[in-house]
């Protein structure tokens, strides 16, 4: 893909394509090196944070203050028996944890860590590549890596992976959607969907100010998108013993674990490119000495400080919320996070049309602020709900769907009567109950 | 060259990925194949210097499409003891008509492409690149038939939410409901939930018993099902220094007690 990039004439992007492919492959490595070197780390930080949130220690002896015990771990977990259980589909099985694994590598070759930079006397981006649809490459990738999990929740041949994997695909699909359309009003502002084009819109303003709403959208997805608690339902342990993953051991497994902490790394690079800036110095650095800290090799410093702020994020998450209810996760997403990114789509597009025409932004602030007003006004207007009244209604008519020896659905203003299913664990459960219920449930 | 040596390497595993959808005897491995297929495609569109297209055709066909169908092969379990009787009449015939269909219009699509001495170009055919060009299409050119296409999509959405939507017949209590009547109404020993089952030193199983804090095993903590089936471990394996009078005793009490329908508190769950 390197290759064809340099050989793109229509859509080349300026600043790219002009490596000598001494500089591609160092840049590779430094991507591979980068990923794995960010994975133990990341492993460490997590389990230390965590633990400072539970008024623990964390690891604490291998290496200076613990810091080598992922490494350790690590070398522990490749050295272990890899066992292939009987009813196993083994080529699926094997070719899994590669399918995980080998995308969420890819992705980093998109975002801009830094500015021009001087490597050996030859100028070059501190970016592998870019496409005018980087943006959407990530994406792309992400939904091949999500194959993995599938396959490995298919081919291990028992119940719990395969609900896992169940979950986890449907789970993805919905959050991918989220996600996109987070992307939309970042798209509609800069005009570009090339990483390197978005960072260079956000000099004046981080879109994660003026798009707020897109942004904590986004940072809602890329928790459900990566399976992370409180989102982790495809390997909730309470429920399915370590779901997709259950069957898998010694380096398979730790494929998974590094592909699942490499997407960590690359979700929050995307919100760092899309949403703060990225390579870009927070404010009041930004203005120090004419901008110094925004040029050479001093931006991967703020790039990797914002990443490591949005991992921190993640732990956080996960040291703080219970996870959440399997169906209420996706009602979350369906009902509440499309319908709100849906809306704001038309609030930006709308928005973006309204600079395109020339009006000011005072004049949108106006406009905008009456048309809330007059909402608000407009609500003060309706009338207030009537409150139930406290009096005992009286007694519905009793509603039996076997009246007529047919099971019929309820007609408006008839109620159910719950009393037809048993609740109560002890039960006093009859046969004939029993079998309703379970009709009613075929 | 660079583009010689993806499509020499790609090209291959296209057709392989295409020839194991036909032949594969699992209904997976068949997917899977034909989203290697994609793939593999995505990756001409990028050659062919349509990376919008390329991207896309992972996004939604790969990702999303071909995710779908392998969530319900994997829910459904179809294999290949599927019988192939043809349930839809003439359906044969009517494949064999549009498969037809489909070999002339990509016979016309190519020769109009190749006939012409020289092709436009890309420069030519996209100025702006890629993205403004399929925008300039989409939303210009053949805005009216995309719209069409978006209506039909909304109104098939639509109708299968229709056709499969189901009236309740019975009010069905919510966790808070079920929560409040543990404990107004069941014993209160089991106001918390049911025990789960066998998490202990030597067994960790959904077919083993969950020993109480007493230490003895709860039938309740197995699921139903199981215990139908026949799959579920006796509780007496698992009782602590069990003598004869105790297994005696014991034997006697559990049958009275109702084995299944007594987990209704995740029943909701399972349904």
């Amino acid at each position: 893909m390197i290759a064809l990039a340099a050989e793109t004439t229509g859509d080349e992007i300026a600043g790219f394509g002009n490596d000598p492919w001494w500089i591609i492959a160092i840049k590779c490595l430094a991507i591979f090196v980068l990923c794995v070197v960010l994975t133990l780390f990341n492993i460490v930080f997590e389990r230390k944070v965590v633990a400072r949130m539970q008024h623990r220690l964390g690891p604490n002896r291998t290496g200076p203050f613990g810091s080598l015990q992922s490494l350790a771990d690590g070398v522990k977990l490749m050295f272990k028996e890899d066992i292939i259980p009987k009813a196993a589909d083994k080529i699926v099985y094997i070719a899994a944890p590669l399918v995980a694994v080998i995308p969420s590598f890819l992705i980093l070759s998109v975002i801009p860590l830094g500015p021009e930079v001087s490597i050996f006397g030859h100028e070059t981006r501190l970016q592998l590549t870019d496409m005018p649809v980087a943006v959407l490459f990530t994406l792309a990738i992400a939904s091949v890596g999500v194959y993995g999990l599938m396959m490995a929740g298919w081919s291990s041949g028992s119940t719990y992976p395969l609900l896992g994997g169940l979950r986890s695909t449907a789970q993805v699909i919905s959050y991918e959607l989220v996600m996109g359309l987070s992307f939309v009003g970042v798209f509609l502002f800069a005009g570009t969907m090339s990483t390197s084009g978005i960072v260079a819109e956000q000099e004046r303003l981080w879109y994660g100010i003026i798009l707020l709403p897109s942004f904590i959208i986004y940072l809602i997805a890329m928790v459900g998108e990566t399976n992370r608690a409180p989102f982790d339902l495809p390997e909730a342990e309470g429920e399915l013993v370590a779901g997709w993953g259950t069957e898998y051991s010694s380096i398979k497994y730790a494929m998974f674990f590094l592909a699942e902490y490499i997407n960590m790394v690359n979700v929050s690079a995307i919100a760092t490119t899309l949403f703060l800036g990225g390579w870009r110095a927070p404010w009041p650095l930004s203005a120090i000495n004419d901008g110094m800290f925004n040029t050479g090799w001093w931006p991967l410093l703020w790039f990797f400080a914002k990443v490591i702020l949005l991992i921190f994020v993640f732990i956080w998450l996960r040291g703080t919320l219970p996870r959440l209810r399997y169906d209420q996760f996706m009602h979350f997403c369906w009902k509440v996070l499309l319908p709100v990114s849906l809306v704001w789509i038309v609030a930006v597009a709308g928005m973006r049309l309204a600079f395109n025409e020339g009006i000011e932004r005072n004049q949108i602030l106006l406009y905008g602020g009456i048309a809330v007003a007059v909402l608000l006004i407009g609500s003060l207007l309706i009338p207030e709900k009537k409150q139930p009244e406290e009096t005992e209604p009286a007694e519905p008519a009793p509603f039996d769907a076997f009246a007529g020896g047919h099971p019929v659905p309820p007609m408006p203003g008839q109620e159910f009567v719950a009393a037809r299913i048993p609740v109560t664990p002890t039960g006093a459960t009859t046969k004939t109950d029993e079998r309703t219920e379970e009709s009613s449930r075929a | 060259m660079g583009e010689t040596a993806l499509f020499w390497i790609m090209a291959p595993i296209a057709v392989l990925g295409a020839l194991g959808l036909v032949f594969a005897r699992k209904a997976v491995h068949g997917a899977l194949s034909l989203a290697l297929t994609m793939i593999s495609l995505a990756l001409f569109y990028i050659a062919q210097e349509a990376p919008f297209l390329g991207v896309v055709q992972i996004v939604v066909y790969t990702g999303a499409i071909m995710m779908l169908f392998l969530f319900v092969i994997m829910l459904v379990g179809v294999d290949s003891s599927d019988s192939r009787v043809e349930t839809i009449r003439g359906q044969r015939a009517a494949a064999t008509l549009a498969v037809l269909g489909v070999i002339v219009l990509l016979t016309g699509v190519t020769v109009r492409a190749t006939l012409p001495s020289e092709p436009t170009g890309l420069a030519q055919a996209t100025p702006d690149g890629n993205v403004p060009a399929i925008a300039d299409a989409i939303f210009g050119t053949y805005v009216w038939a995309f719209e069409v296409v978006a209506a039909l999509l909304i109104t098939a959405a639509v109708g299968a939410m229709t056709l499969t939507h189901r009236e309740r017949l019975f009010h069905r209590p919510t966790q808070k409901e079920l929560s409040i009547k543990r404990f107004t109404e069941g014993p209160p020993g089991e106001a918390a939930g049911l025990p789960v089952p066998g998490v202990y030193a030597r067994h960790n199983a959904v077919d083993t018993p969950a020993l109480l804090p007493d230490g003895t095993p709860s039938e309740a903590s197995i699921n139903r099902v199981l215990v139908a089936r026949g799959a579920a471990r006796s509780t007496e394996e698992f009782r602590h220094h069990p003598t004869p009078a105790d297994i005696e005793a014991g034997a006697e009490g559990e049958t009275d007690e109702p084995v299944g329908g007594d987990d209704d508190t995740n029943g909701g769950e399972r349904a």
